[in-house]
C-alpha cells in the first residue's frame, strides 16, 4: 500500500471517530445534566415540596408550591396574550400578500427571536412595572408573552404555508370567501403543526429567568390575583442556588429537576403525538 | 361494468338485422315472382330497394362514428368490422334480388319454358343459407356459420345443372331463348346471393373466433 | 317557496333558471326548455400579467350536455375553464376582458361566492379536505347556509357520485382512507352537494388508472340529465368518448368548436385534423 493511501485511510478513520465522538458528547450532555439533577434533586422531591410554602429563612423543610403555581400563572398569561397575537399574525403573513409589509414583519419577528431575554425583561419593566409602580404577575406574563409571539408567529406561518394550494382551491370552488377558507380548511389542516409550535414555545419560556427578575420579581408567599409579585420556578432556582443555606441548595436542585422534567415531558409528548405526520396528505 | 357505448353496439346490430330481414324478404319475394310468374310481387321488390340502400348508408355512418369516438378493442372491434362488411354483402344481396325481380317482369311475358324443378331448390337453398348466416350472427354460432360455408358447393352445382339444362332447351327451340336466358340470369343471381351468404358466415366466424377463414389457399404463415 | 340556502339571497340567476329548491333537495332539472345554452363565452381575452393567454375566445356551453376542451399543453384550455367560475381571481395579476354569461347573466356582476355555488369545480388531483367523508360532502352545504337535513343531502350527493354503497358504513372515517379513484368521486360528490347548475372538471381522470377513469366517465353520463358538464382533458380519446361538443384550442385561440362526432370524423380545420390524427408537432 502506498503512503498516500495509508494517509487517506487513517484520516478517514480519524474523522469518523472524531465526528462520532462529538455527536456522542452532545447527546451525553443532556443525560449528564439529567442524571446530575436526578441524583442531587431527586431526594428532595416530596409531597411537601409540591404543596408547602417556603419555610422561614434558615429553617429546614418547606416547599415550592407558590413557585410552581406562579410559573403556571405566568405561562397562562403568556399563552393568553402571546398565542393569539402570534397565531393571527402568522395567518396574516401566510395568507395575505404584498411584498413589503410581510417582509418587514417577518424580518422583525426573526430579529426579536434573537433579542436577549433580559432586554425583554427591561422592556416589560418600562412598559408595565413603571406605570403600575410595582412588580406583578401581569408584568411577568407580558414579558413572557412578548417572547412567545415571534416564535408562534413564524411557526404558524410556516405550517400554514405547508398546506397545499389544492385544498384552498377546493374551498374557494365551493363558494367560500377568504376568511371562511382559512378558518374551515387551512387552519384545521395546519392545526397539528401550529399546536406543536405553541406548546414548544411555551415550554421554552417556562424556563426563562432573566425577564422575570424585574417584572414578577419574586414572593415568599402566595400571590393572589395578578397584580402582585409572584414566585416562579426559574427565579427561585436562581435565588436558592446562590443563597447561603444547604437546604436551599438542595431545594434548588429539586426545582431544577421539576422544571427540566416539565420541559422534557412536554417536548417528548408533543413530538410523539402531534408531529407524527400531518393531517392532510403531503403532495 | 356496463359501458354506455354498449347500447350503440346493440343498436348497430339491430339496424343490421333489420336490413337483413328486408333483404331476406326481398329475396323470397323475388324468387316467387319468378316461380309464380307474379309481376305484382316483382314490383314490390323494386320498391323496397331504396329502403335497403338507405340502411346501408345509415349503418356505415354508425360504424364510422363508433370507430372514431370509441377506442374499440378486441371483440368489440371485430364486431364492428364484421358489421361493416356484412352491411355491404346485404346491400349486394338486395341488388341481386332486384335483378331477379327485373328478370321476373320479363319472364312473365313468355310461357313457361319448363316445369321448375332445380330453380325452386336453388332458391330454397339460397334463402336458407342467407337466413342461417344471419342467425349465426344473432346467436354467435360458429357451427351454423360453417354449415353455411359447406353448402356453397351445392348451390354452384345446381347453377351448372340449370345452365346445362336451359342451354339444351335453347338449342332445341329458339323461341324459348329469351325466357330461358332470363332464367339463367336468375340462377346466376341466386348463386351470387349464396356467395354473399358465405361471406356473411365468414365474417361471423371472424367476429366470434377472431380467425379469418377466407381464402384457405392463402398461406397465413408467411412471416 | 323558500330557498334551502337562505344565505344565498335572491340571485337573479337562481330565480331565472333553476327550479325551486325544496327542503328535500332534489337535483335541479332544467325546466328552461327554451334555454339550451347554459353558459356563453363572448370575445374573451385573458391576461396573466403581460402574457395574453386567451385571444378573443367565444364558446357556447349547452345545457345538460358535456362540452369538452382539448388541445396541447399550454393552449389555454384550463385557463378558459377557470374563468367560468372566476377561479382566476385567486391568482394575482390576472385580467379578463369580454363577457361570460350564465343563463344570460354576466358572471362578472354576480357575487363570486354565489357564482361558485352555481358553477362547481373538480380538480385534476383529488383534493379532499382533511376531514371525514361526511364532513367533506357537507362542507359546501354548511358554508352556504343549508337549512335542510344534512344527512339526506350528503347521502343524495354520494349516490349521485356513485360512491354511496362503497362508503355508507364509514362516513366518519377520514377521506384519506379512500383510494385515489374514490377520492375523486368524493370530490365530485362534494361539488354536487350544493347542486350546481354547471360542473367544471379540470382533467379529472389524469391522476387515475383506466378502471377508475372508466367509472368516472360512466358517472358523467349519469350526471348529464341533471347537470351541465364542461371537461378539460389532455386525452382526446376521452373527449371523443364522453362529450357532445368539443372545442379544440391552440396557443390561446379557439380553433374549432363543433359536435364531437363531426370533429373526430371530419374536422373542418387542418390544425384540428393534425392534432386529432396525432401528427401534431
Amino acid at each position: 500500500m502506498s503512503l498516500r493511501l495509508i494517509w487517506r485511510k487513517s484520516l478517514n478513520v480519524f474523522m469518523l471517530s472524531l465526528t462520532g465522538f462529538c455527536a456522542l458528547f452532545t447527546v451525553s450532555a443532556l443525560f449528564f445534566i439529567l442524571g446530575y439533577l436526578v441524583w442531587n434533586g431527586g431526594k428532595d422531591l416530596s409531597w411537601n415540596f409540591f404543596t408547602h410554602l417556603p419555610a422561614p429563612v434558615g429553617e429546614e423543610g418547606g416547599g415550592m408550591a407558590n413557585a410552581i403555581v406562579g410559573s403556571l400563572k405566568l405561562l397562562l398569561l403568556a399563552a393568553l396574550f402571546g398565542v393569539p397575537i402570534g397565531l393571527l399574525g402568522g395567518v396574516y403573513l401566510a395568507e395575505f400578500g404584498g411584498k413589503t409589509v410581510p417582509f418587514l414583519v417577518r424580518y422583525t419577528a426573526d430579529l426579536m427571536n434573537g433579542v436577549p431575554s433580559i432586554v425583554m425583561g427591561i422592556f416589560a419593566y418600562a412598559l408595565v412595572v413603571m406605570p403600575m409602580h410595582h412588580f406583578s404577575t401581569f408584568a411577568g406574563g407580558v414579558a413572557l408573552a412578548i417572547m412567545v409571539i415571534p416564535t408562534v408567529l413564524r411557526n404558524t406561518e410556516s405550517f400554514l404555508r405547508d398546506v397545499p394550494r389544492s385544498l384552498r382551491e377546493g374551498s374557494f370552488a365551493l363558494g367560500a370567501n377568504k376568511w371562511r377558507m382559512i378558518a374551515t380548511v387551512v387552519l384545521p389542516a395546519a392545526s397539528r403543526g401550529i399546536l406543536t409550535g405553541v406548546l414548544l414555545a411555551l415550554a421554552r419560556v417556562a424556563g426563562e429567568t432573566a425577564p422575570l427578575l424585574f417584572t414578577a420579581f419574586g414572593n415568599r408567599y402566595w400571590s393572589p390575583g395578578w397584580n402582585q409579585p409572584t414566585a416562579s420556578l426559574p427565579v427561585v432556582i436562581y435565588t436558592y442556588a446562590t443563597g447561603p443555606y444547604e437546604d436551599w441548595h438542595r431545594q434548588a436542585w429539586a426545582a431544577g429537576l421539576v422544571l427540566l422534567g416539565l420541559v422534557l415531558i412536554t417536548n417528548i409528548l408533543v413530538r410523539t403525538f402531534l408531529t407524527s405526520g400531518t393531517a392532510y396528505e403531503r403532495t | 361494468m356496463e359501458r354506455h357505448f354498449e347500447r350503440s353496439l346493440e343498436e348497430l346490430k339491430e339496424r343490421l338485422l333489420w336490413m337483413g330481414s328486408l333483404a331476406e324478404r326481398s329475396l323470397h319475394q323475388a324468387i316467387h315472382a319468378v316461380l309464380d310468374a307474379d309481376e305484382k310481387l316483382a314490383l314490390v321488390v323494386l320498391k323496397e330497394e331504396n329502403a335497403i340502400n338507405e340502411l346501408q348508408i345509415e349503418i356505415d355512418d354508425r360504424v364510422v362514428q363508433l370507430l372514431a369516438l370509441q377506442q374499440l378493442m378486441a371483440a368489440d372491434l371485430r364486431f364492428v368490422l364484421a358489421i361493416a362488411r356484412i352491411n355491404n354483402d346485404l346491400e349486394r344481396i338486395g341488388d341481386q334480388a332486384v335483378n331477379i325481380a327485373h328478370s321476373a317482369t320479363r319472364i312473365v311475358r313468355h310461357p313457361r319454358v319448363k316445369p321448375y324443378v332445380d330453380l325452386p331448390r336453388m332458391g330454397e337453398l339460397a334463402e336458407k343459407m342467407m337466413r342461417d348466416s344471419l342467425d349465426s350472427l344473432v346467436r354467435r354460432d360458429i357451427e351454423l356459420a360453417r354449415s353455411v360455408l359447406s353448402r356453397d358447393d351445392q348451390v354452384d352445382q345446381l347453377r351448372d345443372q340449370i345452365f346445362r339444362e336451359l342451354l339444351t332447351y335453347m338449342m332445341g327451340d329458339s323461341s324459348v331463348v329469351f325466357p330461358a336466358f332470363e332464367l339463367i340470369l336468375v340462377a346466376k343471381n341466386l348463386e351470387r346471393i349464396a356467395d354473399h351468404a358465405t361471406n356473411i358466415a365468414e365474417d361471423v366466424i371472424y367476429m366470434v373466433a377472431g380467425s379469418d377463414v377466407r381464402h384457405p389457399a392463402v398461406d397465413r404463415n408467411t412471416a | 317557496m323558500s330557498s334551502a340556502f337562505p344565505l344565498m339571497g335572491n340571485s337573479g340567476v337562481a330565480a331565472a333558471s333553476s327550479t325551486e329548491k325544496t327542503s328535500t333537495h332534489t337535483p335541479a332539472m332544467s325546466t328552461s326548455g327554451a334555454n339550451t345554452l347554459r353558459m356563453k363565452v363572448t370575445k374573451l381575452n385573458f391576461y396573466y400579467g403581460k402574457n395574453h393567454a386567451l385571444h378573443n375566445v367565444s364558446m357556447d356551453v349547452a345545457t345538460n350536455k358535456v362540452t369538452a376542451m382539448i388541445g396541447p399543453s399550454g393552449c389555454g384550455k384550463s385557463t378558459l375553464l377557470r374563468t367560468l367560475n372566476r377561479m382566476h381571481e385567486t391568482l394575482r395579476h390576472t385580467r379578463l376582458e369580454g363577457e361570460i354569461a350564465l343563463d344570460g347573466v354576466n358572471i362578472l356582476t354576480l357575487d363570486v361566492t354565489k357564482l361558485r355555488r352555481m358553477v362547481g369545480m373538480v380538480f385534476q388531483k383529488p383534493n379532499p379536505f382533511p376531514k371525514s367523508i361526511y364532513e367533506n360532502v357537507a362542507y359546501g352545504l354548511k358554508i352556504n347556509g343549508y337549512e335542510g337535513r344534512l344527512d339526506d343531502a350528503v347521502e343524495k350527493s354520494l349516490r349521485r357520485a356513485a360512491l354511496w354503497d362503497e362508503v355508507k358504513d364509514k362516513l366518519h372515517k377520514s377521506a384519506y382512507a379512500l383510494s385515489g379513484g374514490q377520492q375523486q368521486r368524493l370530490c365530485i360528490a362534494r361539488a354536487l352537494a350544493v347542486d350546481p347548475e354547471v360542473l367544471l372538471l379540470d382533467e379529472p381522470c389524469s391522476a387515475l388508472d383506466p378502471v377508475n377513469t372508466a367509472k368516472i366517465e360512466e358517472l358523467l353520463f349519469e350526471l348529464k340529465p341533471s347537470c351541465t358538464l364542461v371537461i378539460v382533458t389532455h386525452n382526446m380519446q376521452q373527449a371523443a368518448r364522453v362529450s357532445d361538443s368539443t372545442a379544440f384550442m391552440l396557443n390561446g385561440d379557439l380553433i374549432e368548436f363543433s359536435p364531437t362526432a363531426h370533429m373526430f370524423t371530419t374536422p373542418s380545420d387542418p390544425r384540428t385534423e393534425a392534432y386529432i390524427t396525432g401528427r401534431f408537432g
